[in-house]
């Protein structure tokens, strides 16, 4: 318990993932899908940028550039830079996902004037 | 200037793609040949590759000179062409070029006045396919599977009606995917503190037993098998591909499936190792299983179907179990046959579609029953479709043969009959289907050699779209005829050492 405690991040990630997926898979309907494919992704991101968080970690910015006498020792009061750089790779990626499953969504609509799986499924077979 | 050839390789088609979609503003007609130039230049590099791969080894690149400053580690993105990857790289760079000839009358009259962005997009799926193919960075890989997914669903989307619905659902079962592979990366780089696929698989072996490397594993497997439609999440495949332009469909079909079997074999062999996939608890066992239900549901539902499309598309479903199937076997013949038939089934599939590409562009039909009398219209077309569905089946002196034999060589070894069974199931299948569509497209019209009957007049497909169908089809020949020394002289070298023989 106390491990959960300590480590809330990583639980709150893995309820923000089941809810995802859980809404992607099981909802009727398409926006439902989206939003829960929204989730989804901020449930990884919020996984990636725990494993680079620390406490009281100062920013990865190097100080003396000029010689790159940057002390390695010190890495450990650093946040590790590289998950942010990833996520917001990630970022990108999903909201161009988004947009690309939004507009898929809206041609949908226009054509079966409707979000619900079933009807559109039920309309095709017509 | 030969150091420089694996960027070549991707720059070649992502710079055809952005300056495509600038031409298709104010000069549509431009985008097309722009695409044809990038995909000439990256698939003369890949082919330049393979050579200096077969003499020389692997190939490593820092992106921009990254990486190699010591005492740093690994700061930049690596891409690398080694043994296992240059096959591929040449077969999806030339299969695209080949393609993009092929679709050019297909697209004008398929998707006539929408035609627009068409080529854009197809560039953009290349760069992403080659991307994965090519890369040493597994974060690198993931950013690649997602610009050729987003592609691909935008080229599934120009089927407009169904499609539409069809590519919602390849949207969402594909960034689940993406999302489960890049959990896994996570779970990796926790551990390991590397993306490069070379520092990562020197590190792993270090770390020992560890639990979150296991469940990297896991996630990274389920999400390549999700965005290859291997047996439990194939579900999106055949409507898309069915419902998906002909054009669209002659090059997601063959590349997109292969390219992301390879990331597969690519963590198995290379992040992870062989040993630690035998040692991995149930998972050899259970793959296995799956893919032989992958190739006998798949089977049995192409007995079923109507729509050559479709047909097709399930076809695409039971070769994705061998490939995982041959690579799970874990042993030399099962390997080799899995990563020779990643480049034959790309092959074979793309002289497939584009057969039923010629056929739908004259008869505008693609049901079975729409086929009487096509081999009296289209004779050239119906050889290439034969001499491609005898490679599917595994007549012999076709590529389908040598890796059928090689797959079944490596179940045998290994005991694992079923997986057998289910190979041989699908040649037959196969056949049944073969000579079904002979029985159609031969033998349901009076036959005009005969006095008295009716002559069928010729009606073949056009030079740009039949001579890249031919060209396809004598390559599967070539291709098996040539096994030996692509297996001897690559194949042979990215299997890992200590591997059992």
């Amino acid at each position: 318990m106390e491990k959960l405690i300590a480590n809330f991040n990583y639980v709150i990630v893995v309820i923000l993932m089941m809810i995802g997926l859980w809404s992607m898979l099981a909802q009727k309907n398409l926006i439902k899908k989206c939003i829960g494919m929204a989730i989804f992704q901020t449930g990884i991101i919020l996984f990636f940028i725990s494993i680079g968080a620390k406490d009281n970690a100062l920013i990865p910015i190097l100080t003396e550039a000029a010689n790159h006498t940057y002390p390695v020792s010190d890495a450990s009061k650093v946040a590790n830079p590289l998950t942010q750089i990833l996520m917001l790779t990630a970022i990108v990626v999903g909201v161009a996902t988004l947009g690309v499953a939004l507009a898929l969504a809206q041609k949908i609509y226009q054509q079966h004037s409707s979000f619900d799986e079933d009807e559109i499924l039920e309309n095709e077979r017509k | 200037m030969t150091e420089q050839l694996p960027i070549i390789i991707i720059l070649g088609p992502l710079l055809g793609a952005t300056l495509a979609a600038f031409a298709a503003w104010f000069r549509p007609r431009l985008s097309h040949p722009l695409v044809v130039l990038g995909l000439v230049i990256s698939s003369a590099a890949a082919l330049k590759l393979v050579f200096i791969v077969a003499d020389a080894g692997a190939q490593k690149y820092w992106l921009g000179g990254w990486g190699t400053k010591q005492g740093h580690g690994v700061v930049g993105i690596q891409i690398t062409v080694d043994h296992l990857n240059t096959l591929l790289l040449a077969a999806v760079s030339g299969i695209a070029l080949l393609t993009s000839v092929y679709t050019r009358r297909l697209v004008d009259t398929e998707l006539a006045g929408r035609q627009r962005y068409f080529y854009a997009l197809f560039s953009l799926l290349v760069t992403g396919l080659l991307g994965i193919t090519i890369t040493g960075d597994i974060f690198n890989l993931y950013v690649f599977m997602e610009i050729a997914a987003l592609s691909s669903y935008a080229l599934i989307a120009y089927g407009r009606g169904r499609a539409y619905m069809a590519a919602f659902n390849y949207l969402i079962m594909g960034t689940m995917g993406a999302c489960l592979y890049l959990l896994g990366v996570g779970f990796i780089f926790a551990k390991s503190g590397t993306l490069n696929i070379d520092d990562v698989s020197a590190i792993i072996p270090a770390l020992g037993q560890s639990q979150a490397l296991f469940v990297g594993f896991v996630l990274i497997l389920l999400g390549a098998w999700a965005k290859m439609a291997f047996f439990p999440f194939h579900g999106w495949l055949p409507n898309a591909y069915a419902h998906a332009p002909t054009a669209s469909a002659a090059i997601l079909a063959p590349l997109a499936t292969k390219v992301a079997v390879y990331a597969m074999l690519r963590v198995m062999v290379t992040v992870y190792s062989i040993d630690y996939i035998i040692h991995s608890p149930g998972i050899q066992s259970l793959a296995l299983y799956l893919s032989s239900l992958a190739i006998v549901i798949a089977s049995f539902f192409s007995l079923t179907q109507t729509n050559l499309k479709k047909l097709a598309s399930y076809f695409v479903l039971s070769e994705i179990g061998y490939m995982v199937g041959g690579a799970w076997l874990a042993n030399k013949p099962g390997l080799t046959g899995a990563m020779y038939h990643v480049v034959a089934d790309a092959a074979m599939t793309s002289a497939l579609f584009m057969a039923i590409g010629c056929i739908v562009y004259r008869l505008g039909q693609t049901q079975l029953d729409d086929l009487k009398g096509v081999f009296f219209k289209m004779p050239v077309t119906m050889a290439a479709f034969v001499v491609t569905m005898a490679a599917l089946i595994g007549v012999p002196p076709t590529c389908g043969f040598f890796s059928k034999w090689y797959l079944i060589q490596g179940a045998a070894q290994e005991g694992v009959w079923h997986f057998v069974a289910a190979l041989l199931l699908s040649s037959l299948v196969k056949a049944i289907i073969l000579f079904r569509i002979i029985e159609i497209g031969y033998n349901r019209v009076p036959h005009p050699a005969i006095k008295g009957n009716p002559a069928i007049p010729r009606n073949e497909a056009p030079l740009s779209m039949l001579i890249p169908t031919a060209a396809m089809a004598l390559g599967l020949v070539a291709l098996g005829l040539g096994t030996s020394t692509l297996v001897n002289t690559i194949i042979a070298k990215a299997l890992p050492a200590g591997l059992a023989p």
